[in-house]
């Protein structure tokens, strides 16, 4: 494992708010003062003692909604990149150590997905699907693999050429073992810091489309959503927009902190014990 | 042609000693995981002086600090190894005291470098002629005009082919070993006082590195520059040097003229060094049946036009080694990829034990797999780096016995001593082990399959001399107690005298001598065999000259 002791600044600091903002999701019903739709007050009160960070449209609590809305946003975008890293980094392998026709066809099916802008596909496919959380998930999730795909097939043509992963075939492993035990483990490096990142386009992916309504629906609570629904406050001077929005930039930019740096400690094929 | 002699410039301050190293001391800084950067010694306390127009040869094994000696005489620390006492002194001034400009002004004018490897030294994407001219030039030794001429009288010293035009190639347009000689002519181009050779033929075929050689040889004598030799091969550093510096963990261990350190060594470590390759192998005979049998096989890569194998035919007899010999691009690896089913021959069968085995590998049976074991060149990418010893010899056990737990526990305890290695490696990883050790975790994954047969492909090449005997040693033993065959691929002659029963010569994809160790090493050679067996230098001095004296055929590639 990384040496804390050893953590430069930026990522000490990523790293903190990162932990910060997962454990508020996590907790969001303990944490949260109010409930999720309950109106408690006028519309956009200011930051007071008993509202932290004020009201929002409709009179309710605005840190309870970013509470709530942090876990939706995170539980949405997790389970996305989740699917999107299993998908595209079985299929990628699979299409790098088969070969032939089978990564042919794989890779001109990613090739026409990616062609099409990912926030017009999903504009398309959710206005036709019912918005629920899981199409939500399903649609966020299959569009990213294609990105994750790319990514773990070029890893792994280069490991597949490996005189261990001859070896492997060698001794008639299955398909199985070469993928998870010969190419996986030394192709974890890149991917684990790519994961960080697709996160992170993840958040922003589920943001952008609740901004433009077609993401989580009302009365439920996530960071685009709020600054969809508070965005008419901000000509008359009331910040409650700009808060969900300022979480957005915050999660990625702590979260892009944490995965540079696991970047930076991982790019050696060494492999062993840690990375020096 | 006549070229003064480069000594000319610099005679008058001091007469003879041109480079003089005082005790250098030369460190780099290590970070091991988990632990606080520390500096290490590389080169602890070495002085040497060198004459004009002599040549010192500096040998050792990998590790011994021999390239970062040759390179301090340019005041160069590769990869972030720094000079941290000492004085190198070249033409009567300190050159660690002149200052970043005072080096720019030595390099490539009274110090050149020839590096190991010259394809991935030449800038791919110029001429030949702009590289070799650019020194000089950017040194003001001569202009443009003259700096071509006197590359054009080098290349037909180095008897390149074409001197006249072969500057206007690019470096990818001429061979390896002519490429060696340009970079050669690069370095003496600007009339330097000394060049430094960094392993110039290692990674060339011997049939090569017999012209390059003499080519190097002949150049420096000409031209009277001195030189700096760098090689772990004893035989070839005898050939071009007048004094020997034997160098070990960054310590000189002795130092003496050529015929001395090769004919009387007065320390352990040199007369190891140069007694390396003498194991004696009393040749076997075959039995009747043979266990693998390659019939008339016909193979080429991607279905293609080219055969990289025509019509081979060999033999195999259980519990004996056949020794497979080639320059690189003979065929002898792909060989062994048709033998294991990697590349499926066009034409022609492969019999195992009486049965045929099928082309393509997915067709094979796991005991057709198992009984055929593969050991490789580069021991460290042919283990996963993720994986620890215990696992890399553990899992043929599982996969082909479906050994458990603390059965498989004992096996691998097993094989780790008959590999003459403790059971503390267990929980190593390969980036932990030494080369020697890698390829003797490679040899027990191999064993752990109880193979009939086993592909060794160049399994010595990367190793120091001595590391490469003991591996030798090792699977001779183990052929002793396993009754295993081998098919040992290698480019290197003194390897099959130590280890082979039979012998196959392969030279552009045929087989062109077949025999036993006796038959196909006894005259009368054919001209491909004789070139072969005559260019493996032997540690003798003078022998160079009679080699290529004595020869009846081109090498390839000149």
């Amino acid at each position: 494992m990384p040496d804390l002791k050893t953590i430069p600044i930026g990522a000490a600091i990523g790293l903190f708010l990162t932990v910060v903002l997962v454990f508020s999701a996590v907790f969001a019903q303990v944490l949260a003062p109010y409930g999720l739709s309950q109106i408690v007050g006028d519309v956009w009160e200011p930051m007071s003692a008993e509202h932290w960070l004020g009201t929002d449209n409709l009179g309710r609590d605005l840190l309870s909604r970013m509470l709530y809305g942090a876990q939706t946003t995170m539980l949405i975008a997790g389970l996305a990149t989740a699917l999107s890293f299993s998908l595209g980094a079985i299929l990628g392998f699979t299409a790098a150590v088969i070969g032939g026709w089978f990564d042919m066809i794989l890779s001109r099916l990613v090739d026409l997905l990616m062609s099409i802008p990912t926030l017009i596909f999903g504009l398309v496919v959710l206005s036709v699907l019912p918005s629920t959380v899981l199409t939500l998930i399903l649609v966020m999730g299959i569009l990213d693999s294609t990105r994750v795909y790319r990514l773990s097939r070029a890893v792994a043509v280069d490991i597949n050429v490996m005189d261990f992963v001859e070896a492997a075939k060698l001794r008639g492993e299955g398909r199985g073992w070469i993928i998870f035990r010969e190419i996986l483990p030394n192709a974890l490096s890149p991917l684990v810091s790519e994961l960080g990142l697709r996160f992170i386009f993840a958040v922003l992916f589920l943001s952008a489309l609740s901004f433009l309504g077609l993401g989580v629906q009302p009365p439920e609570a996530d960071w685009g959503g709020m600054v969809r629904e508070n965005k008419e406050g901000i000509v008359f001077g009331i910040p409650a927009a700009l808060i969900p929005a300022a979480a957005i930039a915050v999660l990625a930019i702590s979260v892009n902190l944490v995965a540079d740096w696991i970047l930076n400690r991982t790019t050696s094929l060494k492999g062993g014990r840690g990375n020096g | 042609m006549a070229k003064a002699p480069a000594s000319a410039q610099g005679v008058g301050k001091t007469p003879d000693k041109l480079l003089e190293i005082r005790d250098l001391k030369i460190e780099a800084t290590v970070y091991p995981p988990g632990e606080a950067p520390k500096d290490i010694v590389i080169v602890d306390g070495v002085s040497l002086t060198l004459e004009r127009g002599k040549v010192l040869g500096l040998i050792g094994e990998s590790g011994a600090g021999k390239s970062t000696i040759g390179l301090s005489a340019m005041g160069y620390g590769r990869g972030g190894v720094r000079i941290t006492g000492g004085q190198v002194i070249i033409n009567g001034r300190d050159i660690l005291k002149s200052g970043i400009g005072g080096l720019r002004k030595l390099r490539g004018k009274e110090v050149c470098y020839v590096a190991q490897s010259a394809a991935a030294a030449f800038n791919p994407a110029h001429k030949l002629m702009d590289q070799v001219v650019e020194a000089a030039m950017l040194h003001g030794v001569a202009n443009r005009a003259e700096a071509e001429k006197r590359a054009v009288a080098l290349f037909k010293k180095l008897s390149l082919p074409n001197p006249e035009v072969i500057g206007n190639r690019y470096p990818h347009q001429v061979s390896g070993g002519q490429l060696q000689r340009v970079m050669t002519a690069m370095a003496l181009c600007s009339e330097p006082d000394l060049i430094v050779f960094d392993e110039p033929t290692t990674a060339l075929d011997v049939t090569t590195q017999i012209d390059v050689l003499a080519a190097i040889k002949d150049a420096i004598r000409d031209t009277g520059v001195a030189a700096l030799y760098i090689t772990h091969d004893l035989a070839v550093v005898a050939q071009v040097s007048d004094e020997i510096m034997v160098l070990r963990h960054g310590k000189l261990v002795e130092w003496g003229d050529t015929h001395q350190i090769i004919r009387e060594p007065r320390k352990d470590y040199t007369n190891q060094l140069v007694s390396v390759h003498r194991i004696e192998h009393e040749e076997k005979t075959p039995g009747d049946k043979p266990l693998l049998s390659v019939k008339n096989v016909t193979a080429a890569y991607g279905g293609g036009v080219v055969d990289v194998l025509k019509n081979v035919t060999v033999d195999i007899h259980p519990g004996q080694t056949l020794a497979v010999v080639g320059e690189s691009g003979s065929g002898k690896s792909t060989l062994a990829r048709a033998i294991t089913g990697l590349l499926p021959p066009r034409e022609g069968s492969i019999t195992f034990d009486g049965r045929t085995l099928p082309a393509k590998l997915a067709d094979r049976t796991k005991n057709d797999l198992r009984e055929l074991q593969m050991i490789y060149q580069m021991a460290d990418v042919a283990m996963n780096p993720r994986q620890t010893v215990g696992t890399i010899i553990g899992r043929p056990l599982e996969f082909y016995f479906g050994m458990r737990g603390a059965e498989r526990d004992r096996r691998v305890a097993e094989l780790l001593e008959e590999i003459e290695m403790g059971k503390g490696f267990l929980d190593r990883y390969p980036a932990e082990l030494s080369g020697g050790q890698k390829q003797r975790v490679c040899i027990a994954r191999a064993l752990a399959a109880k193979p009939r047969l086993i592909i060794c492909d160049e399994v010595t090449s990367a190793l120091d001399p001595l590391v490469a005997n003991g591996i030798l040693k090792l699977l001779l033993n183990l052929q002793a107690v396993e009754n295993v065959a081998y098919l040992f691929i290698t480019h290197d002659i003194a390897t099959v005298r130590s280890i082979a029963d039979s012998i196959a010569v392969m030279y552009r994809g045929a087989v062109v001598r077949y025999g036993s160790k006796s038959q196909v090493l006894s005259p009368p050679f054919d001209a491909y065999t004789d070139l072969l067996l005559s260019s493996v230098p032997e540690m003798e001095v003078g022998w160079l000259e009679k080699a290529i004296k004595g020869r009846r055929m081109e090498a390839a590639g000149n």
